[in-house]
């Protein structure tokens, strides 16, 4: 069951790196508790999406509005605030090298919660139990880690503090099958354990048909004419396999198409 | 008549040529003039910021101490061992320049005094930039293309006020500390080489020593050190902080982190030697500033 009230709402969002536009006027709400996979190719820029959301990219036009405040233009002291209300797992988990895998889950909580410090140890291990991870790793770095262990310890750092919004960055990418249903099956049991919101970017359809109940897939703005939108699709999740747009059912099905065609193009000319 | 027109054309075109030359070189020009202004007014942000999160909250401890030992202590040791070998090299050198006038006892007065000025300073600063300063750029850098650092600023902690804060106070707390060790050992192995090997009479070397040196030459000395470690500290940040992508961007930042270390380092040198002297000139007027006897 999904509310209706928007938790999350981009208006218009232009995002540039120097003279590269990366997003181009997007336009899209997230409801509270829903999930939502964004889908599309590589370099379209759906990290940066999920990057502006949170406030690490400041957009250069448009609007993110989360729980009626404009992220876009807080200070830097009310986005670190507002941000202890988000959840980030990084494509490459982003654990602190420097750190254990103690120190990691717990730095969120030394960081904001200060106060609470006797707390902290049994938060960390009840997070830890839910990823399915044992005490014995706790010592260790995360070099130590195999890819997947690292992911789940990003997962049990993001959800150490209850976020109201969980944000995956390609949360299976790099993971044998079973390990990337062991993280599907993560985001579900988390979305069960307590109403969060979530935003998933995966390349994967499997991830996106399982845990997701909507879908948003953008396409590379230099692949668009000036007028087209980058946002292909925007619906839910079983529709997408029939959407009317080539494009989306090509990335859907994982077909080359057209690109297979242009890389012939390319082999000849050279 | 072809010809002639042909001619005018030919060299309309290489006068165009040239004024196309010309002005490519002025925009080249402008966009480095531009590029350098820019990158200058983002490292001003950059250092105002740091000193924003120093006076309204201080490092935690924990990363402060732990900042102070790997930039501190354990630049110790190679700021030792070059200073003693500074120190006997400038007897090595000085020696025989000084033995054609019969002032071979005077060593004392001039290794010391350069060791206190200048070369006790500038070698610890030195140090201090290749070992330290290259190793927190290539650390920040790492951390800044493995997204650590977007990864600190989604828990709701600042990473300058996290990262670059403690390690700039602890260049600029214990900076003073390596250079005392450089004078020291510095002061110490001219001495040994002086009095070892080139059989210099102790007893006036010392006493040369104790004369020419004032408090006020170890002041000009842990004042400048200071200026160097903060300018170390500020610029191996920022260079780890704006850290281009991959490996080459890794090595790229570690590198130039150096590089404008020891530039500003050698810039600053100069400045604050000017300006300390017209300092000592304004305070004492009468003193000479060599030798102060």
């Amino acid at each position: 069951m999904v509310a209706a009230e928007p938790i999350i709402e981009v208006r218009d969002l232009c995002v540039r790196f120097g003279r590269q536009p990366v997003l181009r006027d997007l336009r899209f709400s997230v409801s509270r508790g829903e999930t939502l996979a964004i889908i599309g190719e590589s370099g379209c820029g759906k990290t940066v999406l999920l990057k502006t959301i949170i406030g690490l990219i400041r957009p250069e036009r448009g609007q993110v509005v989360f729980d009626n405040q404009r992220v876009d233009q807080l200070s830097e002291r009310e986005l670190s605030r507002q941000r202890t209300r988000f959840g980030f797992v990084f494509q490459n988990s982003a654990l602190f090298d420097s750190m254990t895998i103690a120190e990691n889950i717990l730095f969120p909580l030394r960081q904001n919660q200060p106060q609470r410090a006797a707390e902290h140890r049994q938060e960390m291990l009840t997070r830890l139990a839910e990823v399915g991870l044992s005490t014995s790793v706790l010592g260790k770095h995360p070099a130590e880690l195999s890819g997947g262990m690292r992911k789940r310890v990003g997962l049990a750092r993001a959800l150490v503090m209850q976020p109201e919004v969980m944000l995956y960055d390609e949360p299976t990418t790099g993971l044998d099958p079973i390990m990337s249903d062991v993280i599907n099956e993560l985001m579900i049991r988390t979305r069960g354990s307590y109403p969060v919101t979530s935003i998933i970017v995966t390349h994967n359809m499997k991830t996106a048909h399982k845990v997701a109940d909507r879908v948003v897939m953008l396409y590379p703005l230099a692949r668009l004419a000036r007028d087209e939108s980058q946002m292909i699709f925007d619906g839910p999740t079983e529709k997408v396999e029939q959407a009317s747009d080539q494009r989306v059912t090509q990335f859907v099905r994982g077909e080359a198409g057209d690109r297979l065609m242009e890389m012939s193009g390319e082999g000849e000319r050279q | 008549m072809s010809t002639g027109f042909e001619n005018i054309a030919e060299q309309r075109r290489s006068r165009r040529g040239l004024l196309m030359g010309i002005t490519d070189s002025i925009a080249d020009l402008g966009g480095y003039v531009l590029r350098s202004i820019t990158a200058l007014g983002d490292f001003a942000l950059f250092a105002w910021r740091m000193l924003l999160w120093l006076f309204t909250r201080l490092p935690r401890r924990d990363t402060l101490f732990d900042n102070m030992y790997q930039i501190g202590v354990l630049s110790l040791p190679v700021v030792a061992l070059t200073g003693t070998f500074i120190g006997m090299v400038l007897a090595v050198q000085s020696y025989y320049q000084f033995r054609t006038f019969g002032l071979e006892t005077q060593l004392g007065g001039v290794i010391n005094k350069s060791m206190f000025r200048e070369l006790g300073p500038v070698l610890a600063a030195t140090m201090l930039a290749g070992r330290v300063g290259s190793a927190m750029a290539a650390e920040l850098g790492t951390m800044r293309v493995t997204e650590q650092i977007d990864a600190l600023s989604s828990m709701g902690a600042n990473p300058i006020q996290y990262l670059v804060a403690p390690r700039f106070l602890s260049c600029l707390l214990l900076i003073p500390s390596l250079t005392i060790m450089a004078v020291f050992m510095g002061a110490t192995g001219g001495a040994s080489y002086c009095i070892f090997v080139l059989n210099i009479d102790s007893h006036h070397y010392v006493d040369n020593a104790r004369q020419f040196v004032e408090n006020w030459d170890l002041f000009y000395g842990m004042l400048k050190s200071v200026f160097f470690g903060a300018t170390i500290g500020l610029v191996s940040c920022y260079q780890g902080f704006h850290c281009r992508a991959g490996a080459e961007g890794v090595g790229s930042a570690a590198t130039t982190a150096f590089v404008h270390s020891f530039v500003a380092i050698i810039v600053l040198d100069l400045f604050l030697s000017i300006l300390m002297d017209a300092v000592y000139t304004a305070i004492w007027p009468t003193s000479p500033l060599l030798f102060g006897g």
